[in-house]
């Protein structure tokens, strides 16, 4: 079987759709992937086919309902939320692209969007996958440019980036800045350090010395009043709220370091330490801007959000329809909402009938049947057959909404285990002054002459350089290790926490299985081949939308043409093929057709059947389940012989949901949960002091996935899913879960081994010091090599 | 070794210059996007200059 040439899915047999690219003709699965070809092609864009490194998202489900929508962002009234204009000429919007896989989707709409007459700029970030287009208003319009993406394949959105993300950026920016000077000035002071160090030993004039500490001083002072000060004020504001955090006696380390040396090179006596102070900065800093990228990353995905609900809707005004932005549905509206399009608010359904897949508010995976009076939530989508509603709750009053409510209630209530290194800082800092304070009135009645410089030696030599990297270099090297591996970290305690888990909770849908509908079984009835029925059932099939449908077609391998298809919405569909008439759909349904009873025993098991017969007899049954992920099974057994209890909490219905625990041995399986309900059992857990990991990827899991002590969405799960998670597993691997808790006990014990090392160095200099034996160099040797250690070990977390 | 005195100076002036262009880079948005422009440059439009394929470049513009 071939497979198409833009999108890579199989070709369907029997379809001949074909354009001619670099002197062959290629085959396409679909319209859509000839359309998209053949605009590529016409726009002298081939190119793209050579560039690419992976194949192309299948732009079919992009299109539907998507074009007649763009005029809509003509409009001044919604422009205003999202467009810059400069002197009335130059219009600026910012778009977030979807179906971007590679470097060369992005030199496509670049070299496409560019050669429009009228758009003066247009760039890709390609980390972010977002756009910044320019445009002249009075040669093009915004919804021509989103047109000219469309037609390549890709959906664009514009959206507006908001005060939070201005704020992010000039924060990157401000910390990028910091960490150069500290870097660069680093190095210059190091090369310095090294000269006076040897001019120790081999006898350095007394003059080159003293001018090596005054350059190395005045390096090293936008190193402390620049990059430094975020410690200084971060510890000031801890001591006015009278805390003791781990920026305490960092920036007391660093204060103390530099004014002993600034004092020593005025005075010209004692020691400098000028670069152990500007390489801890910078180690530092380092640290704190990893972490920072791995928030803002994880804050972009929650600003997504709002995608989930359509821009625009349909409303009947009158008998006509109006395309409106959905912001402007009032309750008592009436919209029609068209298969394929998501529904825009609550209401209920005043005519028409279809069914709608909830799965990413309930989790179930069949779409469900609404018929004349039932109601509809905003964020579902219509899969088979256009319907009325009228609207019955707007805005804040959605079910929606109050998902994210919840969710907000839940991330306020989240119980947090609180963190070792501050922990350990807050009695750590007092021990140290008080030492401190002690050895200096013991020094000035004995020894007045000498007491300064023993109490600042005390205080370098305990500096807790070494302790306070001890944390985040484990943490850094273990997270960056985890997401090469396709898990990534979006809050730094989640590593920490994840190793003390005691129980693991997974959703059903999306999660343990892989959210859609496979043919598993075919059961023949009157003798024939399967791969005859499989073909007669797709051929009937072919005329429609529903997932089922889906499912029969791609397994079958040979497809018929059929003629005089009729759907019957949440029954089943008749077609003609062969000139015989044939049904398939729901038990019930075939039976009007041939008056036959179905006797098999699947059906009693609750799953999906759909059955094929035709006019005289039934001829086959058809079993359909979402199916479970390959490696699911793998995971759940290692994650019960690392000593954790393993749930299943899902919104299906009992018969599916025990299935997959069935298959997978979990024996705590509930069913039919409500996202209140999935909360409330959390929470239970936790009062009985479990530590809970729970996975999950949809709109219903959000509140649970930010109440438990550490959460994990699935890579492809939605936004909300995301925005509300700690760790998001990108690779979809559920082993990598288990690789995860694997790092993350090895990442404690290398917290705890650097914190031990860190702790006992120091309080095995500190009588030392406090007794006046140790000389300055050993004191600046001393702490480099404790910090140098403790990074070191960190390394080591990222070899397997 | 007096050339020191006027030697380390010099070095601190490079410094000087090296936080000045990162700085600048930084406000350049250099830093935004740091894996596009090494997949960009792959991509660059070559194409046209090759010899037998002017033809084609053309036929581009006017379209």
């Amino acid at each position: 079987m071939t497979n198409c040439y833009h999108c890579d899915l199989p070709v369907p047999p029997g379809s001949d759709y074909k354009v001619h690219i670099d002197n062959e003709n290629r085959s396409m699965c679909c319209p859509g992937c000839q359309a998209v070809a053949q605009a590529i092609v016409d726009n002298g864009l081939t190119n793209f086919y050579q560039f690419r490194t992976e194949k192309s998202q299948n732009p079919q489900q992009a299109l539907d309902g998507v074009l007649e929508s763009l005029s809509l962002y003509d409009k001044p009234e919604l422009q205003k939320d999202f467009v810059k204009t400069d002197e009335g000429k130059s219009h600026q919007a910012s778009l977030i692209l979807e179906g971007i896989v590679c470097a060369a989707c992005v030199w496509l709409n670049e070299r496409h969007v560019m050669s429009l007459s009228g758009v003066s700029e247009f760039r890709i970030n390609y980390s972010t996958r977002r756009a910044i287009v320019k445009w002249d208003d009075s040669k093009i319009h915004l919804s021509q440019i989103l047109k000219a993406i469309t037609d390549i394949g890709y959906i664009a959105h514009p959206f507006d980036p908001g005060r939070q993300e201005k704020v992010q950026k000039k924060e990157r920016s401000k910390a990028l800045r910091r960490l150069a000077v500290a870097g660069l000035g680093a190095m210059q002071v190091m090369m310095l350090a090294v000269a006076l160090y040897a001019g120790e030993s081999q006898g350095m004039d007394a003059g080159i010395q003293h001018f090596m500490r005054w350059v190395s001083l005045l390096i090293c002072i936008p190193v402390i009043f620049y990059s430094s000060s975020v410690f200084f004020k971060s510890a000031w504001r801890d001591l006015k709220r009278s805390q003791l955090g781990m920026d305490v006696p960092v920036s007391l380390a660093i204060g103390a370091a530099f004014l002993s040396s600034v004092w020593a090179t005025v005075t010209d006596t004692g020691a400098v330490y000028f670069d152990s102070v500007t390489m801890f900065t910078f180690f530092l800093l380092s640290g704190r801007y990893l972490e920072m990228m791995a928030r803002h990353r994880a804050g972009q995905a929650a600003e997504e959000l709002i995608r989930l609900l359509p821009v625009t809707a349909t409303r009947i005004t009158n008998g006509d329809e109006v395309v409106v932005s959905a912001a402007e549905l009032q309750i008592d509206d009436i919209v029609k909402i068209k298969p394929g399009e998501t529904v825009p608010a609550d209401g209920v359904i005043i005519e028409g009938s279809s069914s709608v897949d909830e799965s990413l508010l309930t989790g179930e995976s069949i779409p469900v049947l609404h018929l004349v009076g039932s109601k509809l939530i905003g964020g579902s989508v219509n899969v088979e057959s256009p319907v009325l509603m009228r609207i019955s709750h707007v805005g804040e009053d959605t079910v929606l909404s109050s998902i994210v409510r919840l969710l907000d209630r839940a991330q306020t209530e989240k119980p947090r285990l609180s963190q070792i290194a501050d922990r350990v800082a807050g009695w750590f800092v007092g021990a140290i002054l008080l030492m401190a304070s002690l050895v200096a009135i013991y020094w000035w009645k004995h020894d007045p002459d000498n007491a300064f410089w023993i109490t600042l030696s005390v205080l370098v030599v305990t500096c807790p350089c070494a302790l306070s990297l001890a944390t985040p270099a484990a943490l850094v090297a273990a997270t960056g290790h985890l997401t090469r591996k396709g898990l990534l970290t979006t809050r730094g305690h989640a590593l920490e926490t994840l190793a003390k888990a005691t129980h693991i909770i997974f959703d059903k849908t999306g999660t343990l299985t892989y959210g859609r509908l496979e043919c598993q079984q075919v059961i023949s009835l009157n003798g024939e081949s399967k791969e005859s029925l499989l073909g007669i059932a797709a051929a009937v099939e072919k005329n429609s939308e529903h997932p089922i449908a889906k499912a029969i077609i791609d397994a079958a391998t040979e497809i018929k043409k059929s003629k005089q298809a009729l759907a019957v919405t949440g029954q089943g569909i008749q077609a003609v093929v062969d000139g015989k008439r044939y049904r398939v759909g729901k038990p019930d349904f075939v039976t009007e057709l041939n008056g036959q009873m179905v006797k098999h025993d699947s059906l009693q098991q609750q799953q999906s059947v759909v059955v094929l017969g035709d006019e005289s007899n039934m001829l086959a049954l058809f079993i359909l389940n979402d199916v479970v992920r390959e490696n699911a099974k793998d995971a759940v057994a290692a994650i019960h012989t690392m000593g954790l209890s393993v749930s299943l909490l899902s919104g299906d219905q009992e018969a599916v949901v025990d299935a997959v625990a069935g298959q997978l041995n979990i024996k705590h399986a509930y069913a039919s949960m409500l996202p209140e309900q999935k909360l409330q059992h959390i929470q239970a857990l936790q009062q009985k002091g479990e530590v809970v990991v729970m996975v999950g990827d949809g709109v219903n899991d959000a509140p649970v996935l930010a109440a438990a002590q550490v959460s994990i969405a699935m890579g492809e799960g939605s936004q909300i899913a995301h925005a509300s998670a700690d760790m998001v597993l990108l690779s979809e691997q559920l082993p990598h879960i288990v690789d995860g808790i694997k790092m993350s006990r090895r990442t404690l014990t290398v917290i705890k081994q650097n914190l031990g090392w860190a702790l006992s160095y120091n309080l095995l200099a500190l009588p030392l010091a406090a007794m006046g034996l140790i000389a300055p160099w050993m004191a600046a040797i001393g702490m480099s090599i404790s910090s140098l250690v403790v990074v070191i070990n960190a390394i080591r977390l990222t070899n397997d | 070794m007096n050339i020191l005195y006027l030697l380390i100076p010099v070095g601190v002036l490079f410094l000087g210059a090296a936080i000045w262009l990162f700085i600048w880079s930084v406000r350049d948005g250099q830093y935004e996007d740091l894996e596009g422009p090494a997949h960009r440059i792959l991509m660059d439009d070559d194409d046209p200059k090759i010899p037998g394929n002017e033809k084609k470049a053309k036929d581009k513009d006017t379209s």
